[in-house]
């Protein structure tokens, strides 16, 4: 039985997707450089139409509670919730691995028991959520939802199954790359980050309208992980290092340029 | 360092972000609590049934609470924290308590961050509490918008509580905010 979905008629093609991408960044570099954010405004992710500011975000000073972020401890997470592999009565399938890193603010200081959530489709790239209908099998033993707090030196780990790649309807024959979704929150208010991490080497990069809204390469590179043999452990799981920085207020840059006039 | 993009919050946030008691602060019905709600709108005006709130306040007489708790809350403390996905019609609601200013004779406002699906990145606005005329005029923030735009960050009391409207686009667009730059003390 062949049950691959019939593409609904008003979907673009991929072609033509990759070639609004392409155009957007070249603008961007022929104004100087990408963007280290993703554009708001970014016609190839068609949901963003109707869903983005059309105003520039105001600046204005944080206040005190801008200034502090909420905190979390030990009574929020079980120390349990940071391996989403044995939730179920059995091992679920696909490729264990490990992914753990330092989270640190822009000046490189370590954020200290804060807590990191994450949240994934399984090997088969199918989330347990009603409105995926991706007709890849459900596993029973992965949720592929989870949270650790960082430890005092700002490190997080999760033991999980490696998520597989998966189809979307934003134009015909959309795939995302392979990611994993955190969240993050720092020791202030603006540095809460919510985010995708990749897998080295994705041949869906170049194609993906999401990862490709932030226009500036180098950024970019920032959200995959890399292969750390280190991390990867004797005839059990492989391992995958990522960093993340909290870039928030930028404050000590301010400062620093201040310091300088 | 440079700092790690933001990516949209995407479509599947339900079984990863949301918790029980997330968005009750403090229990509905107890003392002091009042209802802060609205809808998430989009260029349209259709509710967004796919969007997160959260929000980080203070308490009601001013002070930042620093407390952990929010995950697992015990009903006593207060941690100042909630978050709420929105429902079919776009709405969202927390119970919790009135925040006072944080600053002396400043305006009483929530932090609020927004997420959604086809939103590229998280966005951060302020709800500030209706009644000290005095505070809101002398405001900052307020006083540095034009005038037709302030009536955005400003909520509604109502016979419910407290109703903020978030319009992610549109002639009524929220006032969204960059946090970034200030000088660190």
């Amino acid at each position: 039985m062949n049950s691959t979905p019939v593409p609904a008629p008003d979907l673009e093609p991929q072609e033509a997707i990759s070639a609004r991408i392409a155009a957007i960044e070249a603008a961007h570099r022929a104004d100087g450089e990408g963007r280290p954010q993703p554009a708001l405004d970014y016609p190839p992710y068609r949901s963003s139409a109707l869903r983005h500011p059309t105003k520039d975000l105001h600046h204005t000073d944080p206040e005190t509670i801008e200034r502090e972020a909420p905190c979390f401890g030990d009574r929020d997470v079980d120390p349990l919730e940071a391996d989403l592999t044995i939730g179920g009565a059995g091992e679920p399938i696909g490729e264990r691995m490990i992914i753990a890193g330092r989270v640190t603010d822009a000046e490189g200081r370590p954020v200290r028991r804060q807590l990191v959530e994450v949240w994934q489709a399984n090997a088969g790239g199918r989330y347990v959520h009603k409105r995926d209908r991706h007709p890849a099998p459900l596993d029973p033993n992965f949720t592929g939802a989870g949270r650790c707090l960082t430890d005092d030196d700002g490190y997080y780990r999760f033991q999980t199954i490696k998520p597989g790649p998966y189809p979307w309807r934003n134009h015909h024959n959309a795939w995302r790359p392979a990611h994993i979704h955190f969240s993050l929150f720092g020791t202030e208010f603006a540095q809460r980050l919510v985010t995708q991490m990749y897998f080295p080497g994705d041949p869906l990069f170049a194609l993906d309208p999401i990862l490709r809204s932030i226009t500036d390469p180098a950024d970019r590179e920032l959200l995959v992980a890399s292969y750390d043999h280190d991390l990867t452990t004797h005839e059990w799981a492989t391992g995958y290092r990522w960093d993340i920085v909290l870039g928030g207020s930028r404050g000590t840059l301010m400062e620093n340029e201040g310091d300088e006039a | 360092m440079r700092a790690t993009p933001g990516q949209t919050v995407g479509p599947f946030f339900h079984y990863g972000l949301p918790y029980d008691g997330d968005r009750d602060l403090v229990p509905p019905g107890s003392v002091g609590a009042v209802r802060f709600g609205g809808r998430v709108l989009d260029g349209t005006g259709a509710g967004l049934q796919d969007a997160l709130v959260e929000i980080w306040q203070a308490r009601p007489d001013g002070t930042v609470p620093r407390e952990p708790g929010s995950l697992r809350r015990d009903g006593w403390t207060f941690t100042g924290f909630g978050r709420a996905s929105t429902g079919r019609d776009g709405r969202y609601a927390f119970s919790t308590l009135e925040p006072g200013p944080t600053e002396p004779g400043g305006a009483a406002f929530f932090a609020v961050t927004v997420f959604a699906r086809g939103l590229m990145d998280r966005l951060f606005t302020r709800a500030y509490l209706p009644d000290d005329a005095a505070a809101l005029a002398a405001d900052p923030l307020l006083s540095s918008l034009p005038e037709e735009r302030r009536s955005t960050l400003v909520a509604r009391r109502d016979a419910r509580g407290l109703t903020f409207d978030i319009r992610l686009q549109g002639a009524d667009e929220t006032v969204f905010l960059d946090l970034s730059g200030y000088r660190r003390p």
